[in-house]
């Protein structure tokens, strides 16, 4: 990857230039830059290969054949980790935008396109991970084309905004796609769709990651009690403005490093404030969080279960992954330490997982005999979901401008 | 063509009757026996736990024949291939058999939990499944408290599994054939009411037979399948710390607060971005 050749962003295309030349362009920008035997593509590339073997094989035997989902527990790793965990990683979408253009904080601006990116492919790549753990994947189109609306069903919500909010990012995300094309006239109309696109996908991303936890209210016997309270759609909903906003501190500092050349030298001074302001929100939204799960917990009486081993676990999750990141956040930013700020955003997002994992997989018939454990199958498909996303992710980095400045024409236009 | 007011009242009007009037005529014509929801009642005070049920069942809807023995202290449980099941406790008046399956609740969760309706409750009581509608997300599954509705995961075009208190069957008249064929008379099939008062009559008139409580009665709000026994339910195996509120109560609040955000946080969002917008260019303008 270092080899790739310093500057993609500029524009082969004029304005009108005819069809086939884009169709030309197109072409030439699929093919790869950069070296191919990089140490992320040596790992990657033979676990999505058997991750598609193994999608394959889960299309012809059934779900049964690869993963170790039961009567009792019919969701596992894929809806668990894949769905619920990584539309958490993907709230950084809707809080940035939130930031930049609804709060018109134009310290952020720099990374709105990485992380509403970021978001988007989360969306495509995550949610369409559901497609593989549907029984009946080409019934799929039925919630939305109309002929049956399960309108009481939470699924129902969280369907429909998914696919909205893929769409309002889409647009949000489109003028970096008209640059690339030299496309200027398409790239003018979509930028003036841009706050329609936020409100709307900001007000969506409320409801589908309040939904998600949502979903998990009627399973009211089945979750531990330490997990399970009427406030899970809220507790959600705040702990993925934390999450998401750990993601883009995280996948800042990797990206830093990795597309280091497409970096603008603006973009690479502006980082430190950057992490330094979302490490304050981050701890802002910890302690609203630290605090309800406080209240929800006096609330409950569950000081009984404190001394077993779910509540050792929980104690665990409470205090080692959101009181400590909490706690390193504020110093982070008191003490203007960037580091600090990294290893909170792992630690908070470790907390993350763990969180969506604790009440959808670990806590989730906590009690029955056999538990469910995940196969290296049910992992390996997890992997390649990941794996092919950050190979699109930097598919489109090197050729879009998402990390690097706009082309000159369309700053003019601004 | 020109609408005089005198004729757009008309118009009105008699859309106005055509709107309401079906409406009316129906509430005329139907009467509470035709909407009531049929129910089964079994009694584990008869029941000897021979097996036809599971047997006639299996059969009736194309299943392989059960499986396992059936004796004290082994829990079998229904699965894909086995919509219903017989078990035996050892209980604090010897053994006691008792039957599971499909509870067909009242208000069930697997159907408000299903996003295509393909889950859904019958005009007559029973919960069925639809296989051009479902898309197998499971969350019926996730959902039932009961773990009634069984997933077929080693097929290609995998279908729920549950009982379906044999609604083709009923639909013509018939009745289920657990309680058609049960030589213990062990299972009764009517309206639910009727079920209701059967039972409390058998209660009532043999108290010393029968703990007084019909699980079903207000079990997740009231299920169209309800047992009798003669020990406590818990010690059958039932589970007895389901709520007596309807399952798909527990995700209205959220589903009601849907509406409200969505109608009141855009404008929200709009009057900050506007606010924040003026502030900048009056800020640009005091730089200035």
């Amino acid at each position: 990857m270092k080899t790739m050749k310093p500057n993609n962003t500029a524009l082969p295309l004029s304005r009108d230039s005819s069809k086939q030349s884009i169709f030309r362009f197109i072409l030439s920008e699929l093919k790869p830059k950069g070296k191919i035997f990089t140490p992320f593509n040596i790992i990657s590339i033979p676990i999505i290969l058997t991750g598609i073997v193994l999608i394959v094989i889960r299309f012809i035997y059934g779900i049964g054949s690869v993963t170790n989902l039961s009567q009792e527990v019919p969701w596992g790793l894929w809806i668990g980790f894949d769905v619920v965990t990584g539309v958490a990683f993907a709230g950084g979408a809707y809080v940035i935008t939130f930031l930049v253009y609804i709060l018109n904080r134009e310290k952020y601006h720099s990374i709105v396109r990485v992380t509403v990116l970021n978001g988007f492919l989360a969306y495509v790549f995550y949610a369409g991970a559901l497609l593989l753990d549907l029984g009946r994947p080409w019934n799929v189109v039925n919630p939305i084309i109309g002929n049956s609306f399960g309108t009481s069903s939470v699924l129902f919500l969280v369907a429909w905004h998914f696919l909205l909010y893929m769409i309002a990012e889409l647009i949000e995300f489109s003028p970096a796609i008209a640059e690339w094309l030299g496309a200027k006239r398409a790239r003018k109309i979509l930028s003036g769709m841009t706050i329609a696109a936020v409100i709307f996908g900001i007000t969506l991303s409320t409801l589908h990651q309040s939904g998600l936890g949502a979903l998990y209210l009627m399973a009211k016997d089945k979750i531990h009690p330490l997990w399970y309270s009427e406030f899970i759609p809220v507790l959600f909903l705040v702990s993925s403005v934390f999450a998401g906003l750990s993601m883009v501190i995280f996948e800042g500092a990797i990206s830093h490093k990795v597309f280091f050349k497409q970096i603008s030298e603006k973009n690479q001074t502006s980082q430190k404030g950057i992490v330094l302001g979302l490490a304050k929100i981050c701890a802002g939204a910890m302690f609203a969080y630290f605090f309800l799960q406080l209240l929800v917990f006096i609330h409950q009486k569950r000081w009984d279960l404190l001394d077993t081993p779910m509540g050792y676990w929980y104690l665990l999750e409470m205090l080692g992954f959101v009181l400590l990141p909490m706690i390193l956040y504020v110093y982070s930013y008191k003490k203007s330490n960037i580091n600090l700020a990294k290893v909170a955003a792992i630690i908070t997002m470790l907390g993350i997982i763990l969180n969506r994992l604790n009440v959808t997989v670990i806590g989730f018939r906590w009690d029955a005999a056999i538990r469910y454990f995940p196969t290296w199958m049910e992992l390996a498909v997890t992997l390649t979901v990941i794996f092919t996303e950050i190979w699109i992710f930097r598919w489109i980095i090197k050729r879009m401008p998402v990390l690097s400045e706009p082309p000159s024409w369309a700053k003019e236009n601004k | 063509m020109s609408l005089d007011r005198r004729d757009f009242l008309k118009t009105i009007g008699i859309a106005g009757l055509t709107l309401c009037t079906p409406d009316i005529l129906k509430a005329g014509k139907s009467k509470d026996s035709d909407r009531e929801f049929r129910g089964m009642l079994y009694d584990s005070t008869r029941c000897v736990g021979c097996q036809t049920c599971e047997t006639l069942c299996a059969e009736a809807h194309g299943l392989p024949p059960p499986v396992g023995e059936l004796k004290a202290g082994v829990v079998r449980k229904t699965d894909d291939q086995h919509r219903t099941v017989v078990n035996c406790y050892k209980t604090s008046k010897g053994e006691v058999f008792i039957k599971t399956q499909c509870m067909h609740c009242n208000e069930p969760a697997c159907a408000s939990a299903c996003l295509t309706q393909a889950m859904y409750k019958t005009k007559q009581g029973p919960v069925i499944w639809s296989g051009n509608k479902c898309m197998g997300c499971r969350y019926c599954m996730v959902s039932c408290p009961f773990d009634a509705p069984k997933f077929e995961y080693h097929s290609a075009n995998p279908k729920i599994q549950k009982c379906t208190m044999c609604y083709e069957k009923m639909a013509k008249g018939g009745i289920p054939v657990c309680a058609e064929n049960c030589p213990a008379e062990a299972i009764k099939f009517g309206s639910r009411r009727e079920m209701l008062a059967e039972a409390r009559k058998r209660i009532v008139e043999n108290p010393d037979t029968y703990v007084d409580e019909v699980y079903g009665d207000h079990t997740a709000g009231g299920t169209g399948f309800l047992y009798i026994s003669p020990v406590p339910f818990s010690e059958l195996g039932l589970n007895t710390k389901i709520q007596n509120e309807s399952y798909p109560a527990l995700s209205k609040g959220f589903l009601y607060s849907v509406p409200t955000i969505f109608v009141l946080l855009p404008p929200i969002l709009l009057g900050i971005y506007e606010a924040t917008k003026k502030n900048q260019t009056h800020e640009n303008n005091e730089t200035e």
